[in-house]
């Protein structure tokens, strides 16, 4: 038995990558769905934050990512351009990374046609810039001389839905799904504090404890943390609208339901092994 | 004289964007500051673009480690580079096409390769090996749960404690590392201000 336990300790990484991957596909290719308890937190704090705003408010949503984190954060501009969109909320979106600006046009697009939604009137995608907080600081005080023109190459200051939109300040709400830097940190200490406007955001679930401190104090008004708050996202607003479109991250929650029950498993396994091995060698009293 | 012209442009700008805070009349000096960081940073991207191109072409031309590698990139950065700016960057664009066919998998595929290699290294290291270790190993066990609905099937109060242990004991020590790391950028930006942090220049001295 006690060599059984040993060996197990010296598992070849190939089982534990087979098994990783089984966790994985199995649970979405046999569409197994778990439900999704909303509880108070994070993510419902920016789902109420956003629902307190007036129709017609608008909102900065800045695509801070490329497309290695978009499993996590795509859903999230799929769900938030949904929520917005639906409250008659004007969406002017841009992106600190470049590869960004495709991602948000991708997810704006589609909730934009599915809605009846129309470019320029209800959504605008301003495109990339280099800069990160500097461009932030210069868009507090003027965003045509940042963006003259939009991702399509269109003069911004004829277009309707930034009417009354010179500056940072006049947005009701800015919302960065953000990969790294750039991103949250840039939005919180140049636009949040200096321009004083709400600050919400979404991230990948590694990044996520990081933004704490910012909910604390109430820098931000809310976080989407990886996958989880992407399906929590996801379940808001379908609760909220019945013909909403189904989102990727709420089936994603089931398979990593499944892979965290194996990461644990091989945790307990490995310390069984160490344990045993330490207990020979007589080191555990 | 080389020494004296970069540390007088880091005193002059450095002050500069901090007056512009407290005095009104640099304000607009502040901004155009602003505006030149934006101009050298996009040159940068090209900057960047070049030195990729020199690194493969060197590999390829003297067979380093790996080279074979090197065409594969050069082409791919060529197809992207090409297109983009003789055939547009719109939707439904050769671009495009590439972007979303070939970069948002591929990229998607890289990260995703981490959770066979977390469940690898946490296998192996993930040791109860003191008090301490073993406290780390319970929070983890309870924030995993917390963050998958099988957790709250497991015990409905498990997200809550998840969240305790984020929004309380996380919190407290991310607050912490993030006052010390503002604490260390100012102290050595006042340093490169000052001329006494010189290490950005290259030199030693």
């Amino acid at each position: 038995m006690a060599k059984f336990i040993e060996k197990l300790g010296t598992v070849d990484r190939r089982v534990i990558f087979l098994l990783m991957a089984l966790a994985v596909i199995l649970p979405l290719a046999f569409r197994m769905n778990l439900p999704i308890p909303i509880e108070e937190g994070p993510s419902k704090d920016l789902y109420d934050a956003i629902e307190a705003l007036p129709p017609g408010s608008r909102v900065l949503l800045s695509f801070d990512y490329d497309p290695s984190t978009m499993p996590e954060l795509q859903p999230m501009a799929v769900a938030l351009a949904q929520h917005l969109m639906t409250k008659d909320i004007k969406i002017v979106s841009m992106a600190l990374w470049p590869m960004g600006v495709s991602l948000g046009n991708e997810a704006l697009t589609m909730v934009g046609d599915s809605l009846g939604r129309e470019e320029y009137v209800d959504w605008v995608n301003l495109g990339y810039k280099t800069g990160g907080g500097v461009l932030i600081v210069r868009m507090g005080s003027n965003i045509q001389t940042v963006f003259p023109n939009d991702y399509d190459g269109n003069p911004i200051a004829d277009m309707p839905v930034m009417e009354g939109v010179n500056k940072l300040g006049d947005f009701d709400m800015i919302i960065s799904l953000s990969a790294g830097d750039p991103g949250i940190p840039a939005w919180v200490m140049m636009a949040g504090d200096r321009f004083n406007i709400p600050i919400g955001g979404g991230c990948t679930a590694v990044s996520a404890p990081q933004f704490y401190p910012y909910l604390g104090t109430g820098q931000m008004v809310g976080l989407l943390g990886g996958l989880k708050g992407a399906a929590d996202y996801e379940t808001m607003v379908r609760l909220e609208e019945d013909d909403a479109a189904p989102g990727t991250a709420t089936p994603g929650m089931a398979a990593q339901s499944v892979a965290h029950l194996v990461i644990m498993l091989f945790i307990i396994i490995g310390n069984i092994a160490y344990l045993s091995t330490k207990q020979k060698k007589g080191g555990l009293r | 004289m080389r020494l004296a012209i970069p540390l007088t442009i880091t005193f002059v700008a450095g002050m500069i964007m901090i007056l512009q805070f407290f005095v009104p009349a640099t304000q607009s000096l502040g901004e155009s500051l602003q505006e030149w960081y934006m101009i050298v940073a996009s040159f940068a991207i090209f900057l960047g673009a070049m030195n990729l191109i020199t690194v493969h072409v060197h590999k390829i031309r003297f067979r380093a480690k790996n080279w074979k590698y090197s065409p594969v990139t050069i082409a791919g950065f060529a197809a992207m580079v090409l297109t983009g700016l003789f055939m547009g960057i719109e939707t439904g664009r050769p671009f495009d096409f590439m972007f979303t066919t070939m970069m948002v998998p591929m990229g998607a595929t890289m990260f995703s390769l981490l959770a066979f290699f977390v469940a690898s290294a946490a296998f192996r290291a993930f040791r109860a090996s003191n008090w301490r270790a073993t406290l780390l190993l319970a929070s983890a066990f309870i924030v995993m749960l917390g963050r998958v609905p099988i957790g709250s099937m497991i015990w409905n109060r498990i997200p809550l404690v998840s969240e305790w242990i984020m929004q309380v004991p996380n919190l407290a020590g991310q607050r912490a590392v993030m006052i010390g790391a503002a604490m260390g950028m100012v102290a050595t930006s006042l340093r490169m201000i000052f001329g006494i942090e010189r290490s950005y220049l290259g030199g030693t001295d």
